[in-house]
């Protein structure tokens, strides 16, 4: 199984941190894993975007020419990366944000209000950690709890008494899996 | 896996540093290689080290000298036109016979040039870049753990050797994230360092480091000394991996990320009926000629193609080894671009099928 991810959205989203947790979640699976953030020119327009691979095999090169999963959290980001889905991928779209569709139908697509609920559960930084709810029980690409594990290894001890409202906006996010 | 660490590369570049004993880091900052420096203002006060952000890349390779002499572990890292900058401390630190750590995360050029990965900084890497007749063993690695594991050994040699050691990166393997598997205990090799200057307490005569030398005879003897040096060098340090290379149709040649890029394309290849191999050096200089030469030598082979991201630097080196008993192609990419596995792929069936 090898199975490639791209974040992509504003900078202050938690893209990189969302990826990160990914990464994580995978590493304490056992799995291998990459992380790559785009660093470059496109950061100084206030876009952030990360690739995360996880395999069970060594991954050879951590650079993306093409995705199964893309969780776009704005509009941009859905006009721009939307092409390098792999047929019968999955896009996921922070739905708040993002108002188009993407124009293709080889593909899954999942809207998910994550910004209206992160705002509603008053914690902006959650809208992220409700797409990875609902990567989580679209794919095998990590377990619930191996992610919590991950917030708890990824974040300082000061913001741990977040992480169970984050795991139930996690869980809340798992159910727009649903076919 | 049980302990392995999530990391960037710049990262474990610095915790491989205070692994293997560096306790003096100067450096200026400059994307893509920041987090070392980072990493560095917060480790070294918890073992006691220093960290100096200098006013500039020329003092900081200059505080190197300095601390070289004076027997220390020491590091400075920078990235493509800081590099450039230091030039001039190189040559002075092989004249002086001084060990010392440099990291050279690389990207896009020339000029001020991007941000983005590159390898276009080969040249001034393997062949000098400094004035003088000089070598400085350059270290190639491809992956997180192995910034971490060349870096210790980095340390190693350039002290076995009193050399300058390179670690030759690039900004995709600065900035990304694998899992590092931190080993108990580092392989350092401690050496008595009777040449540095380090205060004779009335005990000895001083010691003396310099590299300016007026008489002829006595500059032609270091040279001859370093020469000597680099000879021995080439004889034991070369290192390389080779992928696949037994029976291929095809090899390749590449270093760095080009080489990660490179291992997928094989097994594309594999796919459709062409057997493709891979010689990495890790080593850049001293480079791995014999690697090159017997992986090109066999039947099986058509043609070497080397992959860079530059405009073709080291394909003069596998060119130089291969000695004409087979074509040698290039294909790379500069300004940042990375090439894709497909426009790989494009070139082997071209190559596979003459």
């Amino acid at each position: 199984m090898e199975f490639s991810i791209l974040l992509a959205g504003f900078g202050g989203q938690g893209v990189l941190s969302a990826g990160k947790f990914i990464a994580t979640a995978a590493l304490l699976e056992g799995k291998e894993v990459s992380w790559l953030p785009s660093y470059g020119p496109e950061m100084r327009g206030g876009t952030a975007n990360c690739s995360v691979i996880v395999s069970d095999n060594p991954i050879g090169s951590p650079i993306l020419n093409a995705a199964d999963v893309l969780i776009a959290l704005n509009g941009p980001s859905l006009d721009k990366f939307t092409r390098l889905v792999k047929p019968g991928g999955l896009i996921l779209a922070d739905s708040s944000l993002v108002h188009a569709v993407p124009a293709r139908q080889d593909i899954r697509f999942i809207p998910v209000p994550a910004s209206s609920m992160a705002s509603e559960a008053g914690n902006m930084t959650f809208a992220a950690v409700i797409l990875l709810g609902c990567l989580a029980a679209a794919t095998e690409c990590f377990g619930r709890d191996s992610f919590e594990k991950a917030l708890y290894d990824a974040l300082p001890a000061r913001h741990h008494h977040l992480i169970p409202k984050e795991m139930a906006i996690f869980d809340q996010g798992a159910t727009f899996a649903a076919p | 896996m049980s302990n392995r660490v999530l990391m960037k590369g710049n990262e474990a570049i610095a915790e491989a540093a205070i692994r293997a004993g560096c306790r003096h880091y100067f450096g200026y900052p400059i994307t893509p290689q920041t987090e070392i420096m980072h990493y560095m203002a917060l480790r070294m006060p918890e073992v006691d080290g220093v960290m100096v952000q200098a006013e500039s890349e020329v003092a900081a390779i200059n505080m190197v000298y300095g601390a070289a002499a004076a027997g220390a572990r020491v590091m400075t890292t920078s990235s493509s036109p800081g590099i450039s900058l230091k030039q001039e401390g190189f040559s002075y630190i092989a004249g002086a016979e001084l060990p010392a750590v440099v990291v050279n995360i690389v990207r896009a050029g020339p000029g001020l040039g991007g941000i983005l990965p590159a390898q276009g900084d080969y040249f001034q890497a393997t062949k000098g870049g400094g004035h003088g007749d000089y070598r400085n063993v350059v270290l190639a690695p491809a992956s997180v753990q192995e910034l971490y594991e060349l870096t210790v050994e980095a340390f190693n040699i350039a002290d076995r050797y009193r050399v300058l050691t390179m670690i030759l990166g690039d900004g995709t393997l600065g900035q990304m994230m694998e899992p590092v598997l931190f080993r108990d205990e580092e392989p350092v090799e401690t050496c008595e360092k009777s040449w540095a200057t380090t205060g004779t307490r009335g005990r000895r005569e001083h010691n003396t480091i310099q590299s300016i030398y007026i008489e002829a005879d006595a500059l032609e003897r270091l040279n001859n000394t370093l020469q000597a040096k680099y000879r021995l060098i080439a004889q034991r340090e070369v290192r390389a991996e080779t992928v696949n290379c037994e029976g291929a149709e095809i090899i390749l040649t590449a270093f760095g990320t080009c080489s990660r890029i490179c291992k997928n394309v094989i097994r594309q290849a594999a796919q459709i009926g062409i057997k493709v191999g891979l010689v990495r050096p890790i080593t850049l200089w001293p480079f791995p000629d014999r690697a090159v030469a017997a992986a090109a030598a066999q039947p099986s082979v058509k043609a070497l193609l080397d992959i860079e991201l530059n405009a073709g630097q080291m394909v003069e080196d596998v060119r130089l080894a291969v000695n004409g008993i087979r074509p040698v192609h290039f294909y790379g990419r500069t300004g940042g671009n990375l090439p894709t596995q497909q426009e790989i792929l494009d070139q082997i069936q071209v190559l596979a099928r003459s």
